[in-house]
């Protein structure tokens, strides 16, 4: 790879190497312990991600010096307040490569701002026998809320199917677009196959029947370079506490012209311009959909975990996170009973797998032991459990802190378990 | 916090759980109800046929973690034959041994039961031991759903 110059993502100069990890991990604290009495071994990355030390200063930093409500007050901390949380929305739409920081709405995470979406966009615009069109592979987030408004107002969910490896069939997705569908909504990385989906020509494909489409990107915007105007996309959302920052903020990304013409999502404090007892003229964008005091100190936290991930460059994860998740499925796949579910050719760092001798739980419980934190269950996607008739997986899921040693102790790991479990 | 794995997987709860006791669906129940743990999806499908206050006979179905399926195996050959009464104080004394630390049990109620209480140690895993039981008591009461949550 060659240096760029320009690139939102910072420069590339090929993927991390040992010591870079080595210094990269000494900016997460949490990952210096013990877990009963092992070196702590954190794989569960895509449930949530650890915090650098810059995001929990600048958390701690605004509570010490700065806190005061934003957009309202006068005073020096309020100015103070406002300017640091607005800081943190020009960086996010410098990272996602946004037109207009307007565009950068703050939510509490990924399944805010699809209910947003569906709440807003959906109850303005869709009508009895409209499609909406997921993939068979979607976070129960993005399919609930679609079935809330299927039930309120008759819309009908289409469903793109995908094969065995987890790779969407796009004739059949083409064969689903008609008159009738008001938007298409997929995720970006599937959080429990890791597959990576072809979400331009999904744009395309939509774009060239004037469908808008929403991406959830949740699982891929902390592990790769995310461009909504290279992607091609109408929406966009994804959550803080995935991508090093903290819990509770989120972001949804809109193209101005349709957060224009969308009803707000709550109603309160700071989404209006001016209210009397018989009417009230609603905010601009972003006010409009953030409603009440937000979360300041989450969205402080969030910009700063966004310049960190600039400092280091999302096309360096990107290749490092690829090369640990390759060599993690080579070593998985040495060992007899264990099935790794989800071998797309173009997938991120999940390596979901499941085992005939053991359930996921008691894998989950015998690798604790070891110091391993991997995630057991159906990841809240029971129709991708379904389609491979299994109850559950193990999924450990790779960040840019983790090392080639961290996937051995995790063979070692399983290793006990077969010695358990035969 | 967690203590020695062999505490919890011990040879005879992984024989439950490989080789389950009343695995089977009975022709005549009186009584049913199905668990449902909706944070890992295990389920289970439990039937009795209950004479003149006595569980006569019992059986399960379903798919579930290691702890799960051999609590419930271990749950079955328990009631087999144990007047309602007795069952309930089974329940009572079981769900004591999973949640109170160094609660005074009564050993002879639990019998066998007892080789889950390393259970204890592992809090996440409670739940998994403990839906057979939730299911017997729905089962019991006449519900036809238990879940842990």
């Amino acid at each position: 790879m060659t240096a760029t110059n320009g690139d939102p993502h910072g420069s590339s100069y090929g993927a991390l190497t040992a010591d870079d990890v080595a210094r990269i991990r000494m900016d997460f604290p949490v990952l210096d312990q013990l877990i009963n009495g092992k070196p702590l071994v954190y794989l569960d990355n895509a449930a949530t991600t650890q915090k650098p030390r810059p995001v929990i200063d600048a958390i701690s930093n605004y509570y010490l010096h700065n806190n005061a409500n934003v957009h309202r007050g006068v005073h020096t901390l309020s100015q103070r307040a406002t300017d640091d949380y607005e800081v943190g929305r020009e960086a996010i739409r410098r990272f996602i490569n946004a037109p207009d920081s307007s565009e950068i709405i703050y939510v509490r995470g990924t399944t805010e701002g699809l209910n947003l979406v569906a709440s807003s966009y959906g109850r303005k615009f869709f009508k009895a026998g409209d499609e909406v069109i997921i993939t068979g592979m979607e976070h129960h987030s993005n399919i609930v809320p679609w079935q809330i408004l299927g039930k309120e107002i008759g819309i009908r969910l289409r469903v793109i199917p995908f094969t065995d490896q987890g790779e969407l069939l796009m004739d059949e997705y083409e064969s689903m677009l008609n008159e009738r569908t008001r938007l298409v909504s997929v995720v970006h990385q599937s959080n429990a196959l890791g597959t990576i989906n072809p979400v331009s020509s999904i744009v395309e494909m939509a774009h060239a029947r004037g469908i808008p489409v929403m991406i959830d990107a949740a699982q891929s915007i902390p592990h790769m370079p995310v461009d909504v105007q290279a992607m091609g996309a109408d929406f966009l959302t994804f959550s803080g506490h995935k991508m090093y920052g903290p819990t509770g903020i989120g972001v949804l990304w809109g193209r101005a012209d349709l957060l224009n013409e969308m009803p707000p999502y709550q109603s309160g404090g700071e989404m209006i311009r001016s209210v009397t007892y018989e009417e009230t003229i609603y905010n601009v964008i972003p006010h409009k959909f953030e409603a009440g005091t937000p979360d300041i100190a989450g969205a402080i936290g969030l910009g700063a975990a966004v310049e960190y991930l600039e400092a280091i460059g999302m096309d360096r994860i990107a290749a490092y996170e690829q090369a640990l998740m390759r060599y993690g499925a080579e070593r998985l796949a040495e060992i007899e009973g264990v099935r790794l579910i989800g071998t797309a050719e173009n997938r991120g760092g999940v390596l979901s797998f499941y085992m005939e001798s053991a359930h996921a739980h008691d894998i989950g419980t015998i690798l604790d032991a070891e110091g391993i934190a991997v995630r057991t269950g159906h990841h809240c996607a029971q129709p991708v459990m379904a389609r491979y008739e299994i109850p559950a997986t193990v999924r450990a899921s790779l960040s840019f802190y983790n090392t080639t040693e961290e996937i051995d102790a995790l063979i070692k790991g399983i290793d006990r378990v077969i010695e358990v479990f035969g | 916090m967690a203590s020695d794995l062999s505490d919890l997987y011990q040879e005879i709860l992984l024989e439950h759980n490989r080789r389950p006791r009343n695995f089977r669906t009975l022709e005549d129940p009186t009584h049913h109800a199905d668990g449902f743990n909706p944070l890992c999806g295990d389920e289970i499908s439990l039937q009795l046929r209950v004479d003149e206050q006595t569980v006569g006979d019992v059986g399960f179905q379903g798919h579930g973690c290691a702890i799960s399926r051999a609590s419930a195996s271990l749950l079955t050959q328990a009631v087999k034959g144990a007047s309602i009464s007795d069952a309930i104080a089974m329940f009572d004394e079981f769900h004591r041994m999973l949640t109170e630390p160094d609660a005074d049990l009564n050993y002879d109620v639990l019998g066998d039961l007892e080789m889950l209480a390393g259970v204890i140690a592992y809090p996440t895993r409670i739940k998994c031991a403990i839906l057979a039981w939730h299911t017997l008591k729905a089962a019991m009461d006449g519900e036809d759903i238990a879940t842990t949550e």
